[in-house]
């Protein structure tokens, strides 16, 4: 990855006394796939128009190669944009949606239909050109709002919960032909979506939002495994959050058990928060055999996995992933490995 | 953007101030006064023309406008739901063509239309003729009150057949099925599932019928001949012929007021009708 | 049976409407001056009513105030459409309020009440006072025409106009313009039938100088009638019924156009 394309300095953007995006700083290279992470009303949208040129912001500046972006037009930035619900014009055929940037380009005829037909064979709708935009399906109607934007050879595309209104079979298909578009023309992509598991798939970087403020940025990988707090342990996937105590390095310790565990570096006695995701506690059917001793209450088949609640006898629940399903009532051992412990700072409660 | 598109509605904003708003406030003001209209300094304020609205015979002409509109509602309501229930139960294919040959008439100018019905009813019209022809008593009720209900029954009647025919084509087709499967029969299917489904457009077929109904001087004053003044009526000579433009507006501020209290009763039924439904589902 | 019943019912029904209609036409090609007699076929009154120069002026001031009104309601209330589409909650629910207010009134009330501020600004009644009367009521017509489908549109596709490059005008001429342009011609329909067939209203503000077909109508109808009336409502009628067959064949969507 190259050179710094988009910058984000100090953003920040209210409507009326709400601060939707608060003090944001942002890097993005070229070529990258950036995700947007966050739930409704987090700011990532708002963050995403800014970018665009469709909101303006309060304070802070937004730099694209170097240069200030902030008193630019949206019609003047090399920049284009896949809407939510996609925003086609009804009243145009499948051509003149996507021929509608270059012919405001004023470029010539001849052109502008090669570069449309490339881009119908990019999106795979080659021979839909008549085709009028609200007869086609919700996937193809995706389609054509990419090429629309793609065919003006922006240098970043961002996409504002571009899968949303899809189903879940046309989603995942989707993901995978977006990722590819986006490793073939190499273009910086800004992602924007709540969707944690689409974030994971396809980012370079993803960026978790909360409350209009940035809290981690990562990739996937260290975002899942390394979530820097409770929010973004508790939003990306699914994890058992406890609050404990540091009682030396290495050495944590909640209700009446003390773990070991690979983090150093907090204070003696600093109150912490740990998570340990599902998948990592491993049972034992030797209670005396594990770390933690518990009663299993419930068993839900999920496909993959089952989904266990285990009690512990100091009555904490604790949500385990297994392939094997221990019977309801069973009284077991849990298991969690040093490096399966993330410890981060205690932050505010949820 | 938003601000900025914001300022289109701005000229219209001073238009609608200048030849809505101010309008009705003018006849709102010479309602509550008296004098010389030309000469605006010397009017003073004043409940006369209120006073006078009060009277036995001009409360007669208020009273008798609000029973011919509503007896007329009533039979449109009572002609028109059939109507627009068979029209709605058609085949497709022949459904709008129905609807259209319904809807033609109206769009002949409706002086015409009352106009053709003068010289259906008039003494020496053709019916008449075609009574005495085969030696039945003569039909002698233009002018009159009958004449007026005919002609607003014949005005107005697609008005009410269109809401509750729209109303009535948009219901589910399995709704209907639901209720026969559940062990309705058609009575039951017609009382308890369609009759509530349709109160929307029962509701707007009343209002478009009931309002012009109200307020027309053109039937009352062509089939009618002036026998039984309506408010309409009275209006239009205060205006154009007694000057009395105080009395006037004060005919026209009750005639309004009466209309937006009916108009929000039926609001207010229609949307009972729609919470009761929504509970029911 | 209950389908015999049904279809005298709907045949009676339909006498009723068209009567009234069918004798006009036949007795507009009647020789007889009286209105119960059939005296013989002609085409008098046809020729009549081309000579009679009262009814060739009421027919061009019910045009020119259908076309103008049509023309001048269609711009400006496409214009405050947009506009108030693009006002707050408070705002937009007012304007729609005051909007309503002729659409709701009695055709006499806002009558007599335009009629009421042209006496008190001593503005002479005449043809300019019955164009301003007519874009009065035909505009909130219009707006409620526009502003649905200003409403329906993806509230993102201006944006996504000039996201491609369209300078803000561009992007109205070119793409919302285009997208609200059923609301439009249905708004533009309904304000010249609703101009063509307005009578009350312009009784209150023609004064003497600009009489239009209804007025003429009302004040013929009013002084004993002339068989010339049946002609001329045998042309509108047929010239309607024309326009409609035109316009229901055009439109796949007839019936809404109709409405």
């Amino acid at each position: 990855m190259g050179r710094n394309i988009i910058e984000l300095k100090n953003l920040t953007k209210r409507f009326g006394d709400v601060t939707v995006v608060n003090n944001i700083n942002l890097t993005i290279k070229e070529n990258e796939f950036v995700t947007l992470l966050g739930p409704s009303g987090c700011g990532k949208t708002t963050t995403l128009r800014m970018i665009g040129g469709f909101e303006e912001p309060d304070e802070g500046q937004i730099f694209f190669e170097g240069k200030l972006l902030n008193p630019i037009p949206a019609y003047k930035r090399n920049i284009n944009t896949v809407f939510q619900r996609y925003a086609l014009f009804t009243h145009m055929n499948v051509f003149e949606n996507i021929a509608f940037g270059l012919r405001i380009k004023k470029i010539p005829k001849d052109e502008i239909e090669k570069r449309v037909k490339r881009m119908l064979k990019l999106v795979d709708l080659e021979g839909f050109e008549k085709r009028n935009v609200d007869s086609l399906s919700g996937g193809q109607q995706q389609r054509v709002a990419i090429a629309r934007a793609l065919v003006n050879e922006p240098k970043v595309l961002l996409l504002d919960e571009p899968l949303g209104a899809l189903d879940l079979k046309l989603r995942k298909e989707m993901q995978i032909e977006l990722l590819d578009m986006q490793r073939s023309i190499g273009i910086t992509f800004i992602y924007v979506t709540h969707d944690q598991e689409e974030a994971l798939t396809m980012s370079d970087t993803v960026v978790v939002m909360n409350n209009g403020v940035i809290q981690q940025v990562g990739t996937p990988q260290d975002i899942y495994n390394e979530p820097i707090n409770r929010f973004v342990a508790d939003f990306i996937g699914e994890s058992n959050i406890i609050e404990a105590v540091m009682l030396e390095d290495y050495k944590v310790a909640f209700d009446d058990v003390v773990l070991d565990c690979v983090d150093k570096g907090f204070a003696k006695n600093e109150p912490v928060d740990i998570v340990i995701r599902p998948e990592d506690i491993r049972i034992v059917t030797n209670p005396d055999e594990g770390m933690i001793k518990g009663t299993v209450k419930s068993v839900i088949f999920k496909g993959v996995h089952y989904e266990m609640m285990i009690e512990s006898d100091t009555g904490r629940e604790y949500m385990v992933h297994r392939t094997i399903a221990f019977p309801v009532g069973s009284y077991v051992g849990m298991n969690v490995q040093p490096f399966d412990i993330q410890v981060m700072k205690r932050g505010d409660p949820l | 953007m938003k601000k900025t598109l914001r300022i289109l509605a701005y000229p219209y904003v001073v238009w609608m101030v200048i030849f809505i708003v101010v309008p009705l406030f003018l006849i709102l003001f010479y309602s509550f006064t008296k004098g010389d209209i030309h000469d605006i300094g010397s009017l003073e304020f004043s409940v006369e023309s209120y006073k006078k609205v009060a009277e036995p015979l001009y409360l007669k002409v208020i009273g008798d406008s609000f029973l011919l509109a509503f007896i007329s509602t009533a039979i449109c309501l009572v002609l028109g739901y059939p109507v627009a229930l068979i029209i709605a139960n058609t085949d497709q294919k022949y459904r709008s063509l129905l609807m259209m040959l319904f809807l033609v008439p109206i769009w002949m100018n409706f002086l015409l239309r009352t106009y053709a019905w003068m010289s259906l009813l008039s003494p020496n019209g053709l019916i008449n003729r075609f009574l005495t022809a085969i030696g039945l008593p003569r039909l002698e009720i233009m002018p009159g009150n009958a004449a007026v209900l005919l002609g607003m029954v014949y005005n107005f009647l697609p008005f009410m057949v269109l809401p509750i025919y729209t109303v009535l084509s948009k219901i589910d087709k399995q709704v209907l099925e639901a209720s026969s499967d559940l062990g309705g029969n058609k009575v039951v299917t017609f009382t308890r599932v369609i009759l509530p489904l349709s109160i929307p457009g029962v509701v707007s077929g009343i209002t478009m019928v009931f309002l012009p109904a109200v307020s027309t001087f053109v039937i009352s004053g062509l089939l009618g001949g002036g026998k039984t003044p309506l408010i309409g009526d009275m209006i239009e000579q205060q205006f154009l012929f007694a000057r009395n433009w105080h009395f006037g507006s004060s005919l026209s501020i009750i005639l309004m007021v009466m209309i937006l209290i009916s108009m929000a009763v039926m609001s207010r039924i229609d949307k009972n009708n729609q919470e009761e439904g929504g509970k029911a589902r | 049976m209950k389908k015999a019943v049904k279809r005298i019912y709907m045949g009676i029904i339909f006498l009723f409407l068209y009567a009234p209609i069918i004798v006009l036409i036949v007795f507009s090609f009647n020789k007889s001056k009286s209105r119960g007699q059939w005296g013989g076929f002609t085409l008098d009154w046809y020729v009549d009513l081309f000579k009679d120069r009262q009814i060739r002026e009421a027919l061009y001031f019910t045009l020119l105030v259908a076309v103008l009104s049509t023309l001048i309601s269609t711009i400006v209330g496409t214009i405050a459409a947009l506009g108030i589409n693009n006002m707050g909650k408070f705002s937009r629910s007012v304007i729609l309020n005051i909007n309503n207010l002729p659409v709701l009134n009695p055709d006499i009330v806002t009558g007599v009440a335009l009629m009421t501020l042209f006496i008190s600004v001593k503005i002479e009644l005449g043809f300019v006072t019955m164009l301003i009367a007519h874009i009065v009521f035909s505009i909130p017509y219009v707006i409620l025409a526009v502003l649905p489908k200003l409403r329906q549109m993806n509230k993102h596709i201006a944006e996504a106009a000039m996201d491609l490059g369209a300078t803000p005008s561009y992007a109205l001429r070119k793409v919302i313009i285009p997208e609200i342009a059923p609301g439009i011609i249905s708004g533009a329909l309904m304000a010249f039938t609703l101009s063509i067939d307005d009578f009350v209203i312009s009784f209150f503000t023609a004064g003497t100088s600009a009489t239009n077909l209804s007025i003429l109508i009302y004040s013929m109808a009013k002084r004993g009638v002339k068989p010339t009336i049946n002609a001329l409502s045998t042309l509108m009628f047929t010239v309607v019924l024309i326009l409609m067959l035109i316009i229901n064949k055009k439109s796949e969507k007839g019936e809404e156009i109709l409405l």
